[in-house]
């Protein structure tokens, strides 16, 4: 892999940002509204409560983190759309770059988008709600690489959905992150989901993350078993979908989509 | 016809493209039907042909964006379709239907670009062009509001970053007034006779083909009917100039290549 063509990406991001700096709202606009609406919810449920369950960390932590591996989907789906809403796939596709260098500078643009997204989540939970990672530790490293992972693995797959499906099937790439949110039980312990669902939970890495994060709230030890079961499903998940990018890709150009593709934008 | 320090297939060198036996089929419609030719370097091919005739196949398939059902094509030593990345690394393009992003300026398109295809000493690169194409006052303009005789330029310039050995120009001046268009056609000639640069030029303006090409290939329903100089072809084919030829040549039913060939 060649770095000029993965740092031609990436710029082509940053250019689009400084030239239009209502860009970065998003990366932080969605993310400011649930952690304010999750924060007082939050801190409502602490007040009728009573003392035993700590709601700030348990969802207003649960928000945050979820909310962070969609960014990252997002990040790079947008990354992506930009290409097919400016009509470049002839001018980028008829160019020496190879597809694991595109699929490399739209994940990186896309981790570099929602860092700011954390960022900000972190400024605004923690001083303001008083939310603290701290009882999370070192395994919050751990759990955010499963999630962005995760995200990493549903945007390209997302990107390889417009691709196949053409422009117009952009409106079924944002739900995504909603659609899943059942399954990876980002509020309720995995228990309270029927078997069938619980069943495509265990094929999801963050329902792993969410319920890690619970137990070690409750004061429980470590499992490093599903632990790794995460970490192993995001890495199997992200080659899956460039292993679909790139299929879709092929049978793009072998019928004709491809160089077809401007065209089908602007109709 | 201007004289060129480097004459087109003289050099013995690989040729710039090489096409052979091409076809391309969408289920039952023949797309390009067994089509074979070649670009010899600093030689200005014309791809001529009514709409629909596959000239977009061919340059599509040319710049692996569309892969063929079968035969092969070969730029400079390096096959299409085994050494992809290699071969699009030293041909470049421009056309009418690929504009560049219309959210960068011209200056970021044409960094943005010179990554891609691994541009030496880029940011001299861009000057030179932008000096070449009269682009210094819209280097800071967003794309998406230049005129479009300005966006063809900004495209040439594009199209001529890498310093291509192959060049496919898809109508390049359609959107040109005739001294832009002139300007053009000059750079471009001027671009394969100096650098030895193949270029494979479609266009429906018969005045310029007959201007710029040293050879056209005429190509209807897929299939190469008619090839050779296009200053001596409509005399040897009874027309009285090459538009001529042309509206003569769309008219007819498809006969085979063998019957039509001179």
């Amino acid at each position: 892999m060649r770095l000029k063509p993965v740092a031609a990406i990436l710029l082509r991001q940053w250019y689009l940002l400084r030239g239009s700096p209502v860009r970065a709202l998003p990366m932080f606009a969605w993310v400011g509204i649930d952690i304010v609406l999750w924060g007082f919810i939050s801190r409502f449920l602490n007040s009728v409560a009573g003392a035993g369950i700590n709601f700030t960390a348990v969802f207003l932590g649960a928000v945050l983190l979820w909310d962070l591996c969609g960014r990252v989907m997002q990040g790079l789906t947008t990354a992506f759309l930009e290409d097919v809403w400016s009509r470049n796939f002839l001018n980028l596709f008829a160019s020496p770059l190879k597809i694991p260098e595109y699929v490399t500078g739209l994940v990186i643009a896309s981790i570099a988008t929602s860092m700011i997204g954390l960022a900000v989540m972190l400024v605004l939970a923690v001083p303001v709600f008083g939310l603290s990672f701290l009882a999370l530790g070192a395994h919050l490293a751990l759990f955010l690489l499963v999630l962005y992972g995760f995200g990493v693995a549903l945007g390209i797959f997302a990107s390889a959905m417009v691709l196949r499906f053409g422009p117009a099937s952009e409106w079924l790439v944002w739900p995504i992150p909603a659609l899943l949110s059942p399954f990876c039980a980002v509020f309720y312990p995995l228990t309270v989901l029927p078997r069938w669902m619980q069943s495509v939970a265990y094929l999801l890495p963050p329902s792993y993350v969410f319920e890690g994060m619970r137990a070690l709230l409750q004061g429980k030890p470590f499992a490093p078993l599903p632990a790794l079961c995460a970490l192993t499903l995001a890495a199997i998940e992200i080659a899956l979908a460039g292993y679909c990018f790139v299929r879709v890709y092929r049978r793009a150009v072998r019928t004709g989509l491809l160089a077809r593709y401007s065209a089908e934008t602007v109709s | 016809m201007t004289a060129r320090s480097h004459h087109p297939g003289e050099s013995g060198a690989a040729a710039a493209l090489r096409v052979h036996d091409l076809r391309k089929n969408y289920g039952e419609v023949q797309a390009v039907d067994g089509v074979s030719f070649e670009v010899a370097p600093g030689e200005i091919v014309g791809l001529l042909g009514p709409n629909g005739a596959g000239k977009t196949t061919i340059i599509n398939t040319v710049l692996a964006v569309l892969a063929p059902s079968s035969g092969s094509i070969r730029i400079g030593n390096l096959d299409v379709a085994g050494q992809r990345s290699l071969a699009l690394a030293r041909t470049n393009f421009a056309a009418v239907y690929a504009s560049l992003p219309g959210n960068l300026t011209v200056a970021q398109n044409l960094r943005f670009f010179g990554l891609i295809y691994g541009v030496r000493a880029l940011r001299h690169r861009i000057e030179e062009l932008l000096g070449q194409f009269t682009l210094q006052a819209l280097r800071d303009i967003k794309c998406g509001v230049l005129s479009s005789g300005e966006l063809t330029r900004v495209a040439l310039a594009k199209a001529l970053l890498n310093r291509p050995r192959l060049l496919l120009l898809d109508e390049p001046t359609a959107s040109l007034d005739p001294a832009a268009a002139r300007e053009m056609r000059a750079v471009i000639r001027a671009q394969a006779r100096d650098t030895g640069c193949g270029v494979l030029w479609t266009s429906h303006n018969m005045y310029e083909v007959e201007e710029v090409c040293d050879r056209v290939l005429f190509l209807s329903h897929g299939r190469i009917l008619l090839a050779g100089d296009p200053r001596s072809l409509p005399a040897a084919h009874g027309a009285r100039n090459l538009e001529e030829l042309f509206i003569q040549l769309a008219r007819e039913p498809l006969a085979h290549p063998s019957e039509r060939l001179a």
